[in-house]
């Protein structure tokens, strides 16, 4: 055989290892009726929720909270996902920044007794590109 | 309202479109052999490409002077600036809007067309077809023009006017004419010196990638199948040089800008061009393969068409909004997606066809190398680069797979990886391993293979050095000095054997770079990438491997005891004056500090009064620079009211002492950035910034009102604090308010003395405008203790003065303090990939112009 011939099958044979291992490694958007399922059936892979802030008829958000000074990696708050469905989420970093204005958030982490556990909070804010309010 | 400049600038896009088209059949004719007017249609092609260029830089000269005149009246000035806007960030503009960013790459493939045509004689003809087609496309992303009868809108032009891009704002119907006073504003993110330099270095490595391109085509196309090589060869380098500069300036840029920790994320928009980069690197390993022994040449064509598939792939990813959630930066969709996807299918089918026609014609002209030769050993190392690249590719392109699964009415759902830092890393940590020791062996294959006891005769001393210099670590105990978090023992083996390869790959490369230098500088330049490649691998490895939390918070209460190890304690909360331990530091949080125009420190923003203009402040206090008043009590100063930098004192045992100031940049519009501050040493560098954006002093839960009547020297307690009434004084003049003749401003003047004993004067004013009868309190408020005071009114009858306070929490901020070992490393290793492919690059082109000369470019 040809050396040629098993490089081509080595970089095949990498090539399908890639495929599957990012199969394997891209994680899920789901829901958290979803996120609870996957915990309790013992998948510790950490899924995406899209979602949004929950406002009361005043206008504030609903059970969002963040006391540095008590500590000041600890916030949690409400989010509503896609199915809308609202669910209480912890996340063990400062809040982030500009975080009311977003429109839309992406929480990554899993459900766990009863809550969900953010590692990593994205957020939407269309605004920072295009903004469609205009001052006079 | 001027509509004449726009309409000029769209006339010009739309010239530029079609001359393009007239050049790129100009050159198709003048390509074309045994006709007898190829010299007429060369000449009328250059013509076209001349008209093409010209109005070219006239679209480019058109958009900076609406946006330099603050023209509102057109969108692209509206949202991407404003009035306040320096000259040099105008530039920004250009590519902040996609419109612009398309007009960059057209700008630099005009600047590129007219050196081909310089450099060329056989080639241009045929080179430039391709490449004004390709012009063309680009051309018509900015035409925006709406096909009658059809309803497509075809590109999107930036000249469009605010009533046509949003003709339902209410306004117009009121006002028809009417123009907006200030623009949108800059992305404050956009507003950095590197962002001035890297999207445009990034876009002319872009441009370049179709250069070697349009060569291998026209190469397929006129039956020049392997002499295409030689002229695209240097191209192919220039362009490595520069967009593999482009994508570290934008690695810079987020390591100083950004506050998510590092210089590379994994984001789909950094992705996206480091997967053509690699490509690019492999393909030029294969054309400089076939150069030198008649080897890989079907290979070398399909990696350099590949390169530039891959640049109009990444635009795609990034600029049609497929991206969607899985990118927090990639730009809108301007409903160009549908025009994007179709330039990347015309460009592949066109090259496929070429190629296959072209695929019987590419014999090799050696059948099998030999596993002693340097093109053997170079194929593996481009295989490994191939799947470097592809790795990356596959995981990036999976919003793609959703929308594609999606048309068949499958919901794929795929997310991107939830940690994609050890997902991507592990891999290519991987890839990086073999690539470094292919580099070191590969290059040992010099002149002529060799034989298995020469090969050893040259490998034993590199291999041995190494393996000398990676024990010596591993003793040492370098890769054990993190303290953090178990670092895996599997993961552990992986970076010792990385350290082991890079390191051979930098001994044996110094070893050819010996040989080399005696005989001629100029072929140094594969040594000197090599290694310094070999050192970025090294850099990275400590920089991200080893970057250490500096900032553990171990005072903070912990809210929830079941999530115990899901908590972390990355955050320190910092009160202002009061020092917090951290490792072998001491923390103090000193204050707000401004940047004033014309003074090159920071201002306490304790030290200033704001004024009506958010852009301009009144100057409290003298400002000394080396025990010289530069500016005095009461001066006007220009500001930049969206930046506020905290200066926090970083005090060590030994007792030296170095300051940073993080900054947090305040748009009301656009939101908010936070940006670190940066201490360099030798070894590592110390990175800050701060993790929650503090509150205005507006924003805080102040106390109710409390009000006091007291007479002088009267003591009164604020939020546990002594305050003593000292004395009054009566001013006639106070910074920043119109004193009439006979209007005065009572100023009262109050110590409070701090936890440490430490006192605050803090004087308010009451302002008496006599002849109106009327009178406004001047609250002063010391944010450090949270404390605000105003005096409302003055008794006479009774000697007593009236005050108002409020109270809240003292300032504080929380800091993220992140230590980065080894990435100086890094930085000097970039700097060698980019020598050394420079040199290269010179080298090659030496070659392809002393042909020329010969007459002897078809050779």
């Amino acid at each position: 055989m040809k050396a040629s011939y098993i490089i081509l099958l080595v970089v095949i044979a990498v090539a399908v290892a890639i495929i599957f291992s990012s199969t394997g490694s891209a994680s899920e958007y789901v829901d958290f009726a979803q996120a609870e399922k996957l915990a309790q059936e013992g998948d510790n892979e950490m899924v995406h929720v899209v979602g949004s802030l929950v406002k009361d008829a005043s206008g504030q958000y609903v059970g969002m909270s963040y006391n540095p000074g008590i500590d000041p990696n600890h916030f949690e708050f409400i989010l509503k996902d896609t199915k809308g469905r609202e669910q209480k989420v912890l996340y063990f970093q400062p809040k982030p920044q500009d975080f009311e204005k977003a429109e839309q958030i992406v929480i990554i982490g899993h459900a766990k007794a009863g809550v969900f556990v953010a590692n990593k909070i994205l957020m939407k804010c269309p605004s920072k590109y295009e903004d469609k309010e205009i001052k006079i | 309202m001027n509509l004449l400049i726009g309409d000029y600038g769209h006339l010009c896009v739309i010239i530029s479109f079609f001359a393009a088209l007239l050049a790129s059949y100009g050159y198709f004719e003048a390509a074309k052999e045994n006709q007898l007017n190829n010299k007429s249609w060369l000449v009328f092609s250059r013509i076209a490409f001349a008209i093409h260029a010209l109005s070219v830089f006239g679209i480019v000269a058109t958009l900076f002077a609406i946006i330099y005149t603050h023209r509102y009246e057109y969108h692209y000035a509206w949202s991407h600036s404003s009035n306040h806007l320096p000259v040099y960030y105008m530039i920004s503009c250009f590519w902040e809007g996609q419109e612009g960013s398309f007009l960059l790459w057209i700008f630099w493939h005009a600047i590129l067309g007219i050196i081909l045509i310089k450099v060329n004689n056989k080639w241009e003809a045929p080179v430039m077809s391709i490449f004004m087609l390709v012009q063309a496309f680009l051309a018509s992303m900015i035409i925006g023009v709406v096909i009658p009868y059809l309803n497509t809108k075809i590109g999107s032009s930036p000249f469009i006017l605010m009533k046509e891009s949003m003709p339902d704002l209410p306004v117009f119907q009121m006002r028809p004419d009417f123009i907006a006073e200030d623009g949108n504003g800059l992305n404050p993110l956009l507003q950095n010196y590197w962002m001035v330099i890297h999207p445009p270095t990034l876009f002319l490595g872009f441009a370049l990638t179709i250069v070697p391109f349009a060569y291998c085509m026209a190469g397929m196309w006129k039956g020049w199948t392997k002499e295409w090589i030689r002229p695209a060869l240097p191209w192919a380098l220039l362009g490595g040089v520069v967009l593999g500069t482009g994508i570290m300036m934008g690695a810079y840029w987020a390591y100083e800008t950004l506050n998510f920790g590092g210089y590379w994320n994994w984001d789909p928009v950094e992705n996206a061009v480091y997967i053509p980069w690699l490509i690019l690197i492999a393909a030029i390993h294969l054309m400089i393969s076939y150069k030198n022994s008649g080897t890989a040449l079907r290979a070398a064509v399909i990696m350099v068409t590949l390169a530039f598939l891959l640049v109009l792939y990444a635009t795609f990813l990034t600029r049609s909004g497929v991206l969607g959630n899985s990118s927090v930066h990639s730009f809108t969709d301007l409903g160009l997606s549908g025009q994007l996807g179709l330039y990347l299918i015309t460009f592949t089918v066109l090259a496929a066809i070429l190629i296959i026609r072209a695929w019987s014609s590419m014999e090799d002209t050696q059948k099998e190398s030999s596993v002693y030769s340097r093109e053997f050993w170079m194929f593996i190392g481009v295989a490994f680069l191939s799947l470097a690249s592809f790795q990356v590719l596959i995981m990036t392109s999976m919003p793609v797979f959703n929308m594609i699964a999606g048309w068949f009415g499958i919901d794929l759902a795929a997310a991107p990886p939830s940690s994609p830092e050890t997902f991507y890393s592990y891999w290519q940590m991987g890839f990086a391993f073999f690539i470094a020791i292919l580099s070191g062996m590969g290059q040992f294959f010099w002149w002529k293979k060799i034989d298995s006891k020469q090969l050893w005769d040259a490998l034993y001393l590199p291999i041995i050095l190494s393996l000398c210099f990676t024990t010596l670590i591993i003793l040492l105990g370098v890769l054990d000095a993190y303290k953090g978090e178990e670092i895996n023992m599997y993961v552990k083996i992986g970076y010792i054997l990385l350290i082991a390869a890079s390191l051979f790959s930098i001994f044996s490369n110094i070893m050819i770079f010996v040989k080399v230098i005696k005989n001629n500088y100029r072929l140094t330049g594969g040594a000197i990438a090599h290694i310094g490649m070999a050192m970025m691998f090294i850099g990275i490895l400590f920089s991200a491997g080893y970057s250490k939390i500096v900032s553990l918070n171990t005072t903070g209460l912990l809210y929830s005891k079941e999530f115990s190890e899901d908590v972390n304690r990355d955050n320190l909360l910092l009160f202002r004056d009061t020092p917090e331990k951290m490792k072998d530091l001491q923390l103090v949080y000193k204050g707000q500090r401004i940047e004033v125009k014309g003074y090159g420190g920071y201002v306490n923003k304790d030290w200033i009064f704001p004024t009506e203009d958010p852009y301009k402040v009144i100057l409290r206090k003298d400002i000394k620079e080396k025990e010289v008043v530069v500016f005095h009590k009461g001066d006007t100063l220009e500001t930049n009211p969206e930046n506020t930098f905290y200066e926090v004192a970083y005090i060590k045992e030994t007792g030296d002492t170095f300051k940073l100031f993080p900054r947090i940049q305040q748009n009301p519009k656009m939101g908010s950035v936070v940006s670190p501050d940066i201490k360099h040493f030798a070894t590592r560098d110390l990175y800050s910034h701060l993790s929650a954006i503090p509150l205005n002093p507006d924003e805080r839960d102040w106390s109710p009102v409390e009000t006091y009547s007291i007479k002088l020297n009267d003591t009164i307690f604020i939020n546990d604090y002594v305050c003593v009434f000292k004395h009054v004084d009566v001013l006639h003049a106070v910074p920043g308010v119109n004193l009439g003749e006979n209007d005065f401003s009572i100023v009262a003047h109050l110590m409070l003395l701090g936890e440490n004993g430490q006192a605050y004067p803090i004087h308010p004013n009451l302002v008496i405008l006599a002849d109106q009868g009327a009178s406004g309190a001047i609250p002063e408020m010391n944010e450090e203790l949270g404390v605000k005071i105003s005096l409302e009114k003055v008794k006479p009858e009774s000697d007593e003065f009236v005050f108002s306070v409020q109270t809240c929490q003292k300032d504080y901020i929380i800091i993220k303090a992140i230590e980065k070992p080894g990435i100086n490393i890094l930085w000097i290793g970039t700097l060698m990939v980019i020598i050394g492919l420079a040199m290269a690059m010179f080298r090659r082109y030496r070659e392809f112009v002393a042909m020329r000369d010969k007459g002897q470019e078809i050779a």
